[in-house]
């Protein structure tokens, strides 16, 4: 059955690789790209499965945070029930994403924002290297010459150092890391292609 | 044309690479990070306590799906050589397709280590499937299920702060790495011991997942090699105008 599941995942994943590169199999490719879809969308239908299963379990074991457990399943059951009755158009559901999951996520990013800038401290004191002040060095750069400032800009800093180091410094090391981003996926991609990695199906 | 040719010349390298270093111990320069990752593994079966996998929220079918698969292959390299502690390891994901395929790699890890019974479908969660709901998700599991170290290993976001910084109030290390640029900055500050770059695809070799895996980076060398040489040409022409 292991064999059986490699030759399947190899020869699809060929095909819709092949469907890059021959253009009489592109038809093929989408076909298999149209299934995944649908069969992403099935896999959303089992990981809402899953996470009620892990937090009903949080909940019976009466653990730590088995509050919030409950209190995420009813939600979860209360946005599902109304969704399916109303319609997701429906102002009352509209009200739910725009009255609660857009300021919950819009307090996490404030959150993070603060967080950020503790790491940044906290860096100093964990690795106290010249890497670590460049990188402090050039945020507070950065931030100086984007912020307004109640006394005005600083001259040059916003005209000529903060483009220079983002286009030039900052642009040039992004474009380094994703080419070797891009290989380490293209070796990944490879190894998965010829079942060298399966992370399907059994041993 | 180019890209044909660059994955077929890359895959028959790889696959030449991985017979001839099939029976030889590879030499790897240190990662201070994916060193102490294998010291907290250890850690993990000696003190009883678990490892939090990160996997991400980087879809299958979308370009991010290359950092959830190299961090899934961690994860079963993880999986095989934690079987022995009293505690799994849980593997959480923002994606659900990736949740589903980290149980299946939990799994078939506990089955290679001969230890089915161990295995809970529990441990291989999705946390949430937006951004922020998924470091929500996380940051109970790192901060309330007796993990030692916090390992992140996929295509996270800015949101990663959030899961580091609930490791760090309980004094948890995190060792991370992701495709993203600007999460790698935010990993930088924040993860104690970050991955830069293409590191995260190198966690495979250092953890002993087998031959393929080191002759991934010989491959990976090679062809750094011929796009700097490339790129070199390229100016140099460029300087002489000629191109």
């Amino acid at each position: 059955m292991r064999v059986f599941n490699a030759a399947i995942a190899i020869a699809i994943g060929l095909l819709v690789l092949a469907g890059y590169f021959v253009p009489s199999l592109a038809g093929l490719q989408t076909l298999f790209l149209n299934w995944a879809m649908i069969l992403a969308g099935v896999a959303a239908l089992v990981g809402i499965g899953n996470l009620i299963s892990v937090h009903g379990e949080k909940i019976r074991k009466r653990e730590t945070g088995s509050v919030y457990s409950a209190l995420l399943i009813l939600s979860l059951f209360a946005t599902f029930v109304f969704g399916f009755l109303l319609g997701p158009d429906h102002p009352a559901m509209q009200m739910v994403v725009n009255g609660v999951i857009v300021p919950v996520e819009a307090s996490l990013m404030a959150i993070l924002a603060v967080t950020l800038i503790y790491a940044a401290i906290r860096l100093l004191r964990r690795r106290l290297d010249l890497m670590s002040v460049i990188f402090l060095v050039t945020a507070l750069v950065i931030l100086l010459g984007s912020a307004s400032l109640p006394f005005g800009e600083i001259p040059l800093l916003g005209t000529t150092v903060r483009p220079w180091i983002t286009q030039v410094l900052a642009l040039g090391g992004a474009r380094g890391i994703l080419i070797g981003v891009a290989l380490g996926m293209l070796t990944t991609g490879l190894r998965v292609l010829t079942a060298i990695d399966r992370p399907y199906g059994g041993k | 044309m180019i890209e044909l040719v660059t994955i077929v010349v890359s895959l028959l390298l790889l696959l030449l690479l991985t017979f001839i270093r099939r029976k030889s111990t590879p030499k790897l320069r240190p990662i201070p990070a994916l060193t102490r990752l294998y010291r907290a593994i250890g850690l993990s079966v000696e003190d009883g306590t678990r490892l939090h996998i990160s996997l991400g929220r980087g879809g299958l079918l979308t370009g991010r799906g290359g950092a959830s698969l190299s961090g899934l292959s961690a994860l079963r390299y993880l999986v095989e050589r934690t079987s022995a502690s009293d505690r799994p390891p849980v593997a959480t994901s923002g994606d659900p397709a990736l949740a589903l395929l980290s149980q299946d790699t939990l799994k078939a890890g506990y089955q290679a280590t001969g230890a089915d019974e161990l295995y809970q479908p529990t441990t291989g969660r999705l946390s949430g499937m937006s951004p922020f709901s998924f470091a929500a998700g996380a940051m109970p599991v790192v901060r309330d299920e007796n993990v030692s170290a916090n390992v992140m290993l996929g295509d996270f976001g800015p949101e990663s702060a959030l899961i580091i910084e609930s490791a760090e109030r309980v004094n948890i290390p995190t060792l991370g790495g992701t495709d993203d640029v600007s999460a790698q900055a935010v990993l930088y500050a924040a993860a104690q011991e970050p991955l830069i770059g293409e590191e995260m695809f190198a966690a495979g070799a250092y953890l002993g997942a087998g031959p393929a895996h080191s002759a991934s980076l010989t491959v990976q060398d090679v062809l750094r090699w011929l796009i700097v040489l490339f790129l070199l040409v390229g100016a140099g022409l460029k300087f002489l105008g000629l191109f």
